[in-house]
């Protein structure tokens, strides 16, 4: 089997990754970044067709081509954790091992999605999800979308989709107004911001609101928004939802590190180090704080994985993105009209077609899983298992290995490497 | 960014822009199911980011592959199961 060593491994090639293996590469030593995805950038800085690489990546591309010793890896599945640091991963249908010193998990987040009527029709899709894919190249002129959940990624979501043509009926924020007032009077003080608090100013902007059906027997239709007890019905060909972001632990926990309760995000100390001492966190994945900020714990976790000095003024611009994300956490907390009880009949795993009601016949979420087979598809819960975890305040699902489907090959190669701990 | 390629999906040809990705090029046919659940119903997308596993058709024979995460090339060949 190949196996590929170096000094830093680095999980996730979005702002926090590229911006560890830049400063990573910088010192010299072997570094590889892998990625899931075909081209590296994360969802923010996602490349397509009509996207061209955004400045800082293509800064990025431009500096770090010139590195020999720095190893990317796209379209890089890592499906295991087989332990003396080591990672299992498929490229290209094959298995890969990963042998490495230090590691930095720059795994990002996905999305909140939660269960509504309707929510498996075809047109449905999350708020960064209708991003992403615009960005992949999907086309949406000419469509009429209602963008929903909460955060302000619902603006930038809205954006992109009228950007490319589509017409943007609603955005629909659960956060009530007076909260979200507060929010945009408060951003006045973060410059870089600014240019989303105009954005705020978009006519169909509706706040204390949720959606609670799409219509539709084969794609959605319409969709009705309730807002404090008054439903109303509008057409529709795509809603957009998603409640925030979630971090990306999947890795960190099969690697023992520890991650908070609450929100999920890894553990990190002042040097971005999780409770596992070779181990290293930055971006959404040790907590939920945007672009900016992200960046600024991939090149502290470089500093601190090549054992070199923290640079002072880095670790000051983190703790003001740090305080910045935190008063996004207030602003679009979760109210009870986003956290109601869809109708029983409501998918809640879409992998397995489990509804709420067979899942809330269940104390805990293994009996459900053992009774139901939800949260046992192809995604391993990572949709349902947050979706519970807000409905029935249940514990976060963890995913096993494989952490993703892959091939037989990979898994035999995972077989070996647990058997014979040293090659 | 003009370049375009030609893939294959369900047996039609469409012509799509270079870079595109799988799950981006059967939108292009209309907003419908690319995958049928395993109790019939049929589903599209739904992160976007290779999370869900909702978009997973077949290429090039193999399948489960995640739509939104593989970007289309000339020739390639994609089978939904509609």
């Amino acid at each position: 089997m190949n196996i590929e060593r170096v000094d830093i491994a680095i999980v996730g090639a979005g702002p926090a990754g590229l911006s560890a293996a830049r400063m990573a590469a910088r010192a010299g030593g072997r570094v590889a970044l892998i990625d899931d995805n075909p081209r590296a950038g994360g969802q923010i800085w996602r490349q397509g067709p009509t996207q061209a690489p955004a400045a800082p990546l293509r800064q990025w591309l431009d500096e770090t081509r010139s590195h020999a010793k720095l190893i990317v890896m796209n379209s890089t599945k890592v499906a295991a954790a087989p332990g003396d640091k080591r990672l299992l991963l498929e490229r290209d249908g094959a298995p890969l091992v990963l042998a490495y010193s230090k590691l930095i998990l720059a795994t990002g987040a996905r999305e909140r999605l939660l269960p509504f009527d309707g929510w498996t029709l075809p047109g449905v899709t999350g708020a960064g999800g209708l991003q992403a894919l615009v960005k992949g190249g999907m086309p949406v002129r000419g469509e009429r979308i209602v963008v929903a959940g909460s955060g302000p990624l619902l603006l930038a979501a809205a954006d992109t989709a009228r950007r490319h043509g589509a017409r943007v009926v609603a955005v629909v924020e659960q956060a009530p107004f007076a909260r979200v007032a507060r929010f945009v009077a408060s951003l006045a003080l973060t410059p870089g911001k600014l240019a989303q608090a105009v954005a705020l100013g978009v006519a169909c902007y509706r706040t204390g609101s949720v959606v609670v059906k799409a219509h539709g027997s084969a794609r959605v239709e319409a969709v009705t928004i309730r807002t404090r007890g008054r439903d109303e019905t509008l057409e529709a060909d795509r809603i957009a939802c998603g409640f925030g972001l979630v971090p990306n632990t999947t890795l960190a926990l099969a690697l023992g590190c520890s991650t908070d309760e609450r929100d999920g995000a890894i553990h990190v100390d002042g040097a971005q180090r999780t409770s596992q001492r070779d181990v290293f966190a930055a971006g959404e994945c040790a907590g939920i704080g945007g672009m900016e900020l992200a960046r600024v714990e991939g090149a502290i976790a470089a500093q601190a994985a090549l054992g070199v000095a923290i640079d002072a003024r880095l670790v000051r611009e983190r703790d003001r993105w740090r305080a910045f994300a935190r008063r996004v956490a207030r602003t679009f907390e979760l109210g009870a009209d986003a956290r109601a009880m869809p109708s029983p009949d409501t998918l809640l795993c879409r992998c397995e077609d489990v509804s709420i009601g067979e899942v809330a016949a269940h104390a805990s979420w293994r009996d459900a899983k053992l009774q139901t087979r939800c949260g046992m598809g192809p995604c391993q819960g990572r949709i349902c298992g947050e979706a519970a975890s807000v409905l029935f305040g249940w514990p976060r699902a963890v995913a096993r290995p494989p952490f993703a489907p892959v091939c037989i090959d990979t898994l035999i190669a995972a077989r070996e490497l647990t058997e014979t701990r040293h090659f | 960014m003009a370049e375009r390629v030609r893939v294959i999906i369900d047996g039609e040809s469409l012509d799509v822009p270079a870079f595109a990705t799988v799950a981006a090029a059967i939108a292009m046919r209309g907003i419908r199911g690319t995958r049928r659940s395993v109790t019939g119903e049929p589903r599209a997308a739904l992160c976007g980011m290779g999370v869900c596993h909702e978009c997973r058709v077949t290429v090039d024979g193999r399948a489960h592959v995640l739509g939104c995460q593989t970007l289309c090339r000339d020739g390639l060949s994609i089978e939904t199961t509609r």
